[in-house]
């Protein structure tokens, strides 16, 4: 009966890798319900993107004290993985710290891992302590009330776990090399579980293998359910800030795109020789004129999606943003939440109505951001530079603006007086185009 | 102390057979703001002072369309900008230079795209470069020893990466340049961008002037120097609403060359 716990093993293993799977393709498929946008050219400037901004964290040392932190945390994800990949094959076939045959290599890589386990578990408490007894006040927004609060110390929890039990583990398995166990090999370097491993001792042999078996077992089951917590929490930024900075704007940060169907509508208002009465050609007819802006997530294109799923709100972006520091409604992120949130009830309209999206009646304007807060945008791009990972909120603050005024003529009246102003005489203010020289001859 | 300048038009060059080195997009805040037209002057004696052969499109000129596109209106965008690309392009426009961040953004980033390619440059960096090729010499003269702040544009900054050049100017009249806390990438906005200028502010617990004012005031200055017409316009009301239009002034980095030149 000695295969009974790796079968177990196997099957905790595939259901726990091929839930994640299911959530990826349904990810995926959300993403994909946005508008189609090239993003492919420069391929150079994007690997560098990727490798400077997410694999390098860049971006995240403009603030220091987190940002060193998040990368100790962030090493300590990337690296303690290699410990996961031993726990792995020792779980399928039944071996004990496989890797053992390295000799003093493994000595330095167990030992790594658990100073960098000890290092997360510091930085996890720094920034649960940030968040909760200090109380910055990106974290207490009107918009992290509820589940974004909770959700984020949950995240904490699991971590802070995960790192206990990767060290109870280790520190009950130096204790069975010492007493000098069966199957306990005698192998890694114990720096920081050697320091705990007296709790364990006086306590029988096979009352330290429950506790190393119980940690070992924890630790990976709680490395699944984290992974599958993942697509459910604001936690999807470790996968996808990869993506999300390789597809991130390369253009100036000042240049807004110019749209399309506009263009060809102004050429044919300006073209002398154009027919406005003309009959549309073959296969126009049906087709139903595209709509301006967006006033739903599906109107967005596919890569503002993904910056929503990429969100970690961290609130960088709101705390920069001249609109909410002086009380405005407007907050980035979020911009940034509600498009997931959208997104994510538009996805669920469609997995239980087999496949179609059924009219809820419902959209991310109004339903969920408001016009109010479109309207206290500065278009500063503070929002977009502050940003750890590329995302950029003001792409999709002017996308739905472009709906107010094109689609609903809902501009604020002085807005409206303006673009008057300028449609009749070429200025923002009421001034003669005509007098436009004036100046040179004034005093 | 105007009868002197000289503001010759595309169409009186185009006349002569003439065409300029370098078109002068002055935009509508400096053609009709009475606060900005003194800064399109100041850029102009500084130009006339240089020697260079500039233009202005005088009457043809009309708003780049930034504020409307900002507005979320691409339709009065792009009408505006392909009446002003007309007009550009039959002028066999090459180079344009403009002391709006605002113009600069709009024509340098999106006019290419709608048939309207042009070297564009913000006119901190065509003085810093008028300096570089010693066309144009500046001495500290009164600014010397000055404590001067520099509020960057968003749109010439973050927008666009220009940090340098108008703080490399400030640097040359001796003065000492003094930084805010939010500069360079951070720089806060004034207030006015994205159409605010043309708007009342959202409910909020302050204006986003005031509270960009209350960062400069904190560097102690004598002057806020600013190089975007609508910052000017924001940061004045601002140093006006703290009353402290006696102790210091906001001015734009043409300005600044100017006067410290006694142009």
């Amino acid at each position: 009966m000695n295969w009974i716990p790796n079968i177990l093993f196997a099957i905790v293993l595939i259901i726990g890798i091929g839930f994640f799977a299911k959530n990826v393709k349904k990810l995926v498929r959300n993403i994909k319900l946005g508008r189609d946008i090239d993003r492919t050219d420069h391929k150079k400037d994007r690997w560098n993107n990727m490798i400077r901004i997410a694999l390098g964290q860049g971006k995240m040392v403009v603030r220091p004290v987190a940002g060193i932190m998040h990368i100790i945390v962030y090493v300590g994800f990337i690296i303690i993985n290699i410990e996961v990949l031993e726990i792995i094959i020792d779980g399928l076939f039944g071996t004990h710290r496989i890797f053992a045959f390295l000799g003093g290599g493994y000595d330095f890589l167990i030992g790594s891992f658990e100073v960098l386990a000890l290092l997360v578990l510091v930085a996890v408490f720094v920034f649960w302590v940030r968040r909760n007894v200090i109380k910055l006040k990106r974290f207490w927004n009107p918009e992290m009330k509820g589940w974004p609060k909770n959700d984020a110390n949950y995240i904490l929890y699991i971590e802070a776990v995960l790192m206990c039990l990767f060290l109870t583990m280790n520190a009950t398995d130096y204790q069975l090399q010492q007493l000098g166990a069966e199957h306990y090999t005698q192998a890694g370097a114990f720096p920081v579980s050697q320091l705990i491993a007296p709790l364990f001792e006086g306590l029988s042999q096979s009352a330290l293998v429950m506790i190393e078996r119980s940690a070992w077992w924890l630790h990976i089951v709680g490395i699944l359910f984290f992974l599958n917590y993942l697509y459910y929490s604001k936690h999807l930024h470790i996968l996808l800030a990869f993506p999300n900075t390789w597809y991130a704007n390369l253009e100036p940060k000042g240049k807004l795109d110019n749209l399309e169907a506009v263009t060809n509508e102004v050429k044919l208002m300006l073209d002398p020789n154009a027919d406005p009465f003309a009959a549309p050609s073959e296969g126009d007819e049906m087709s139903e004129p595209e709509k301006f802006g967006a006033s739903d997530a599906t109107d967005l294109n596919w890569v503002q999606l993904m910056n929503a799923y990429t969100c970690t709100e961290c609130g960088r972006c709101t705390s920069e943003c001249p609109a909410n520091q002086t009380g405005k409604l407007l907050s980035p992120r979020k911009i940034m939440m509600d498009t997931r949130d959208r997104l994510e009830e538009i996805g669920k309209n469609i997995d239980a109505n087999g496949g179609t999206f059924k009219e809820d009646n419902k959209q991310l304007l109004d339903n969920y951001i408001t016009k109010e807060e479109l309207w206290a945008c500065t278009s500063c791009n503070a929002c977009v530079e502050a940003c750890p990972v590329n995302i950029n909120p003001l792409s999709i603050i002017i996308d739905m603006r472009r709906y107010l005024v094109m689609e609903q003529s809902a501009a604020p009246a002085e807005l409206n007086n303006m673009m008057g102003n300028i449609e009749n005489n070429g200025a923002p203010w009421p001034y003669n185009q005509m007098d436009r020289l004036n100046w040179k001859d004034e005093a | 102390m105007s009868d002197t300048i000289k503001v010759p038009t595309m169409a009186e060059m185009m006349a002569q057979g003439k065409s300029p080195e370098v078109l002068f997009w002055v935009g509508c805040a400096g053609s009709f703001d009475d606060r900005a037209k003194k800064i399109t002057k100041a850029f102009v004696k500084l130009l006339n002072k240089a020697k260079v052969e500039f233009a202005v499109l005088g009457t043809e000129e009309s708003c780049t369309g930034d504020p409307a596109k900002r507005s979320g209106n691409e339709f009065l965008f792009q009408m505006q900008a392909v009446t002003n690309i007309e007009v550009m392009n039959a002028y066999e426009v090459k180079k344009i230079v403009t002391a709006c961040p605002h113009c600069f953004n709009t024509i340098k980033n999106e006019y290419p795209a709608l048939g309207g390619t042009y070297e564009v440059v913000h006119h901190t960096q065509f003085l810093k470069s008028l300096l570089d090729d010693g066309r144009l010499t500046i001495e500290g003269g009164q600014f010397k020893g000055k404590r001067i702040t520099f509020h960057d544009p968003c749109y010439l900054g973050r927008a666009n990466n220009v940090y340098e050049a108008p703080r490399d100017l400030i640097k040359k009249l001796d003065a000492e340049l003094v930084e805010m806390k939010n500069c360079r990438k951070k720089g806060f906005c004034c207030g006015a961008g994205g159409a605010q200028m043309f708007k009342e502010p959202e409910k909020g617990n302050k204006d986003v002037n005031i509270e960009r004012t209350e960062q400069a005031l904190e560097t102690k200055p004598d002057v806020i120097a600013a190089a975007c017409p609508f910052c000017n316009t924001m940061m004045t009301d601002g140093v006006k609403g703290k009353e402290k239009e006696a102790e210091l002034q906001v001015m734009d980095v043409a300005e600044l060359i100017a006067n410290a030149e006694d142009l």
